[in-house]
This record gives C-alpha cells, structure tokens and sequence, in this order.
C-alpha cells in the first residue's frame, strides 16, 4: 500500500499538520480575503470566496506545466500563489471525496464562458488531488496538441497514425518532474520493444520507460502510450488512485490545423496522442476520476460564443464523453469579486488613487463584468 | 410676367435711376389672390378632396407629391402660396393727386422711423407727466418689474419689417436707447401695451424640454424610456430601479455585446456622473451603426431615460457635462477632385 498521506515535500507536510480550519481572527483586515488553510481537503464552503496560498516549492513540483500563463506572471510578482476557493471547484472536491473507487471512473466536464476560470478550477483540483497522493495524469491544454506541430513522423507502431516527438517529449518531462515516486513503483507488464534494437522488459519501473521515450526522441509518443495504458490497467487494482485531468478536452474531437506531407488535413485519430488520450478519457477502467475542462479560447474552427459541451464537442465528442457530470463556472458572485479586490489592494496592485474608492470598485466591478479574467487584464495597468 | 406700371396719375418718380424693387399695384396683387384661390380648388378636386377644407399644409403636400424635386435647397422647389406671402410688402404710394405727401414728416426721408421715435418720446413724456403727479400725491410709485429675461427687443429686421423702409445700425441702436429708457422709469407700466408691440419671447432653453415623470410596471419599480442617436445608429433604453448594475443589450449582456473597453466605458459614464453605478438595472435595443456609434447611442438614450430619476440640479450638471446632447458628427461628404472628405490625391510634380 503507498503512504496516502504522504506530501511529497517537507513543507507541505507542516502546512498538514498544523492548521486549524478557522481563520484566525488577525487584526489587519488580512483575514477577510485569505484563509490560513492550504489543504484543499479541508476547503468548505466557509472557506468560499477566500484564497489560499500554495507554498512556491509545491507549485513547482505539483505543477511544472499546469497553470494559465497570466497565473504564472502573477506568481512571480508576488511572490505567492493565491488560488481563490469557489463553488464549483468545491463541489468537485465533494464528489470526488465521496466517490466510490470500485466503480467506473466518473467524467466531469467543466464549462463556462471565457474567462471564468475553468482551467484555475482544475488547478486547484490537480492540487488536492496530489496532495492526497493520487497518481495526477495532467495535460495542460489538448490543443497544444492539434495545432502548429512543426514535425510529423509517422508512427512506427501503426503505420496510418502520425506522431509528434516535440509534443510527447515535453509532456513526459513535465509528467517525470510531477510524479517522481509512482515511476518508481509501477512496474511494466509486457515487454515492449523500441525499434530494433532496444526494448524494455517485464517487471521493469514506468520510470525507464520515460528515459527512454526522453532519450529517444523518435519514439516518445509511443512511450506516452506505453505509459497511459500500463497506468490504466494497473490503477483498477487499488495500489494508487489515478486523476485524469485535461484541458481543453473539446481539441480531442474537433478538427486539427495540421496537414500531412501531401497537404490532405489531418483527423484527430491520426495522432498517436490524441488517440491514447482518447483512450483514457473513456470510463472503462476504474479506480479514479476523469476531470476535464472545455476551452473555447484555443479551440479550432468554432464561433467565440460557444461554450456549452454540445457547442464544444461536437456530436462526436460529445457521445464519447457521455455520460459525465457537468460543472459550470460562473463569473465571480459579489463576495468573489470583493475578496479579488482586496487582495489586489492588499498586494497593492492596484495603485491608481481612484481605485481605492467605493466608486473605484464599482466601475471595475461594472466595467469587468465580474468576469475573472476582465478583471485581471483591467487592474494591470492601474 | 410683371411689367414696371406707373401709376395712374401724371405724377413722374422722383429718383428715376434707382427705381427701386418692382412695384406691384393693388390690382394686380388682388388678381393673384383671386388666381390663387381658383388654383386651391382646382388642386383640392385634383387630389379628390374637399375643396372647402384644403388648408395651406395640403397645399404643401400636394404640390410635393406632384412636383417631386430633388433639389436639396428647399426655397428651390415648387412652392404655391397665398400671393401675400410670396409677394414682399411694400409701400404704397405716399402722396396723393396733387402731389402732396399724406405723412407730415414725408420730407425727412425715414418718415416711419421718426414718426415712431416722435411716437416713443410722446409716451415718454406722458409717463414723466404721470410720475410728477403721483410724487405730488405722495403715492408709492409702483415698482413692478418686467421679465426682462424672458423677452428680447426686435432686431433691426424685424423692425424693418415692420416700419416698411430701411432702418441704419445707428437708428436702431438710437431707437432702442429710447425704449430702453422708457421701461427704466418705475410708472411704465401704463405703456405696458405699446412696448409689448416691441418685444418678443425667448424660450428659455431648458423649459421647452419635459423630463417625463417615472413610470411604474406589474412589479411595483420604476423605470423610464430613453431613445439616443448617435451617427446613424439608434437606441432605446429602458432604466428600471433598484437593480444590480445589470445591463443587457438586445438581450445579451455588454460583455457579450461589446468586447472592448472602450464601449463598456461609454455606457458607464452616465451612472458614474451621478453616483448611482449599482442601483439600476438597464435593458436596451440598438441597431445600425457601428461599434462605437452604438454605444454613444445608447450612452444618450440611457442619460435621457436617467433625467427622470434625478434632481433639476443634477441634470442641468449632465447637460453641462454634455451627456445629454445629440452628437452631430456624421460622415463628411466625398467631394469630387479629391479622394476623401479632405484627403487630395497625392500631388505629383509632372
């Protein structure tokens, strides 16, 4: 049995043990925007509106390629990552807590307008998942995948499939740095065999699997095939729990931007990768959970108003994806936005003197809309 | 056609060079009023109406709906109107048979003009004979002022209108020092009627706009209507009460509705002049135009429908601050010779 409680770092281990779930009334109004409380298992709904800070050393490890870029910025100026507790990512966090892992993986699907922020929602979710000691299958945006692939080998496994080297290679060095320990534990079941010459045997460490695909460029999509199915079959046994979590899930389904050699358009199925994914978001193997998010932001050839799962996934997608929990993210509601907005004046973002105003709010908060993202693009330059 | 007519009597014209704008007789201006009336009812049994009841407007409409004209100054176009009106008043001839002038002032030249001034000092005089009476009385002298804000003296072509002759600057200006003192003086009130021929109304400019009053819907708020135009686009907006700040335009919301800053911004202006950002809701319909014509649209539809809501002070601050004037740009006519509205063709030496 692995250590479930286990963190994977020596600072999240004193950020478990000792917080209590109230915060501590401080006497700078601090407080009123902030929780103490960096757990996401402990997150309710008190906790809702609030941010909660992720140590800088976890956010590295648990999330070497998972958050929106502007998140990234946001991190580097202030030195912390603040992630804001909302309603939607809570109810996620209670299905999964109280899902059953006998049973076929549950698919939730989160939608929302642009902006709302469905991709922070996974994050946090990622996060808790991760530090429950779940195995974290995290692909940051599909789309990368569909679109502006500079080299395509065709696949040496199946002929008729393409491959994209540079893909999968940064795919499964992001995938080492994030799950360090499972490589180890896992042991392949076949033995698979690399080109000519090399091959991996039975009973080796995922682990290997993973260098070789680093090393060997050619064959890194077949590695991350490799990998995704040794996982699959081996997550139903219980040793460890598996969270599939992909962004932008509609890429899987849709069209591509990519052309082959004799410029006929290339279908998703083509690509090794998009056809593994494919394989994982299905619901025939247990033992954990299945989280997605709809991006209309990065998605190919559909109008900027869609943003509900049949809009998104097309017919197609949408069969293959059914059944699955949907999960709509809202724009921020009054309390969100109010707490956003302190934390900007606590961190003394916002600098404009108008800004500091009642006034002030209110034309940020009418002029964003309450949208996440608006807002953020709004106080930049203020 | 017109032709110059003497009169009738032997009598030849003074000043024969200048012979003036063309005369017309008292005859012949009858004749036309005749032939106007005849052609009235001629028109009216041509349109199929009643010839009895065919005002001046259908008049007007008629004559447009015969005579189409595409010409942009209206004064160009086919007109039909009583003859007085197209005719200029003039004078008559002042002297009689023998020659003599009717008008005892006939020699000085202006004779309406000094006659009036001569008029003016009469009443003048009168008034100060009126004072030293009541001072001798020891009566109060009754000190009621006129509104002098709201009316204006006549402008020298309306007086010339008037007098039927030409009055220069330094007359007018003469004649209206008199009047001027005239009114000063505390009993000018007996004259009250002879100074009136000399005024006229202005309108004040915010008393011929009516702010309608709020109106109340199923639910018990208020609300109230606003239209704006803005360079071919044109909205209305609907202002309810106790809101949240919601805005929804031709049933999407702004966010949807104007991805850029800028328009969301002009929608905003109005509630933040007034403080009153979260407390109304707003639904609105615009069409035509463009991105930024729609929004300035319904910027002024919504500042109208606001002036409801809002204290006399607090509009005249927004027209002050022209939330609630009609921006007259619109697109500049291409002009022939040049490749835009001011842009020449680039100017090439050889």
């Amino acid at each position: 049995q692995l250590d479930r409680g286990c963190a994977l770092h020596t600072a999240a281990r004193d950020g478990l043990s000792s917080v209590s779930s109230q915060d501590v009334p401080a006497q700078r109004p601090r407080a009123v925007f902030h929780t103490s409380e960096s757990d996401p298992a402990k997150h309710t709904e008190q906790h809702e509106g609030r941010l909660y800070n992720i140590p800088l050393e976890e956010v590295k490890a648990v999330f070497p390629h998972g958050l929106p870029h502007r998140f990234q910025q946001q991190i580097r100026t202030f030195n912390e990552a603040r992630v804001m507790v909302r309603k939607p990512a809570l109810e996620l966090l209670a299905c999964l807590k109280g899902s059953n892992l006998a049973h076929p993986a549950v698919r939730y699907v989160i939608y929302g307008e642009r902006g709302t922020g469905k991709t922070m929602t996974l994050c946090h979710v990622v996060h808790y998942c991760s530090r429950q000691g779940w195995l974290v299958l995290h692909i940051p945006d599909a789309h990368l995948w569909v679109k502006n692939c500079k080299e395509l080998l065709q696949s040496s496994y199946k002929k008729d499939r393409l491959d994209q080297p540079l893909q999968a290679s940064v795919w499964l060095k992001n995938f080492k740095s994030s799950n360090e320990r499972f490589l180890q534990e896992i042991k392949t079941q076949k033995k698979y065999m690399w080109g000519k010459q090399e091959c991996t045997e039975e009973g080796r460490p995922l682990g290997e699997v993973v260098e070789q695909g680093l090393a060997r460029v050619r064959s890194a999509s077949d590695a991350v095939g490799v990998v995704l199915r040794e996982i699959k079959q081996q997550s139903h046994r219980g040793s460890f729990r598996l969270l599939v979590a992909v962004d932008g899930v509609n890429a899987l389904w849709g069209r591509t931007t990519l052309r082959k050699e004799d410029k006929s358009p290339v279908s998703p199925e083509e690509l090794t990768l998009v056809h593994n994914l494919r394989k994982m978001v299905k619901n025939d193997w247990s033992g954990g959970a299945i989280v997605t998010t709809l991006s209309q932001t990065g998605s190919l050839f559909k109008p900027s108003s869609a943003y509900t799962p049949q809009e998104l996934l097309g017919k197609e997608g949408f069969d293959a994806l059914d059944p699955f929990v949907p999960i709509p993210v809202p724009n921020y509601s009054p309390r969100e936005f109010e707490s956003c907005y302190g934390y900007y004046l606590e961190r003394k973002w916002l600098q404009h003197e108008k800004a500091h105003t009642e006034d002030g709010k209110a034309e940020l908060q009418f002029l964003s809309g309450s949208n996440p993202r608006q807002l953020d693009r709004l106080a930049g330059p203020l | 056609t017109l032709r110059l007519i003497c009169t009738t009597t032997a009598v030849q014209r003074k000043n024969v060079g200048a012979s003036g704008p063309e005369k017309y007789t008292e005859a012949f201006i009858k004749k036309q009023i005749e032939e106007f009336n005849l052609g009235k009812r001629h028109l009216a049994n041509m349109m199929g109406e009643d010839p009895e009841t065919f005002t001046q407007e259908d008049i007007d409409r008629a004559i447009a709906y015969l005579f189409p004209s595409g010409l942009f100054d209206k004064q160009a176009r086919p007109v039909m109107k009583h003859p007085t009106e197209i005719f200029p008043e003039q004078r008559k001839i002042q002297w009689g048979e023998d020659g003599r002038p009717f008008h005892f002032l006939f020699y000085t030249g202006k004779q309406s003009y000094y006659s009036l001034m001569h008029e003016t000092y009469e009443k003048l005089l009168n008034v100060q004979k009126h004072q030293d009476q009541l001072i001798a009385q020891d009566l109060p002298l009754q000190k009621e002022k006129r509104n002098l804000a709201g009316s204006r003296w006549l402008t020298k072509i309306e007086l010339e209108e008037m007098l039927l002759e030409k009055v220069s600057d330094d007359d007018y200006s003469r004649f209206i020092q008199l009047l001027q003192k005239l009114v000063a003086l505390p009993c000018a009130d007996i004259e009250e009627k002879y100074i009136q021929k000399f005024c006229k109304e202005v309108p004040a400019q915010l008393k011929t706009v009516v702010i309608e009053p709020l109106q109340y819907d199923e639910r018990g708020v208020a609300f109230s209507t606003g239209e704006g135009k803005r360079k071919t686009a044109s909205a209305t907006a609907v202002v309810y009460d106790n809101g949240t700040g919601k805005i929804t335009v031709n049933g999407t919301d702004i966010l949807h509705y104007f991805p850029v800053l800028q328009d969301r911004e002009q929608l905003l202006f109005p509630f933040q002049f007034l403080g009153r950002i979260g407390k109304h809701d707003m639904v609105c319909t615009v069409s035509g135009g463009g991105r930024s014509a729609q929004a300035g649209a319904i910027r002024l539809a919504s500042a109208k429908a606001l002036r409801s809501f809002v204290t006399e002070k607090e509009v005249e601050f927004m027209r002050q601050a022209g939330l609630l004037t009609v921006d007259p740009r619109v697109k500049e006519r291409k002009k022939p010779g040049q490749e835009g509205p001011r842009r020449k063709f680039t100017w090439k030496k050889r």
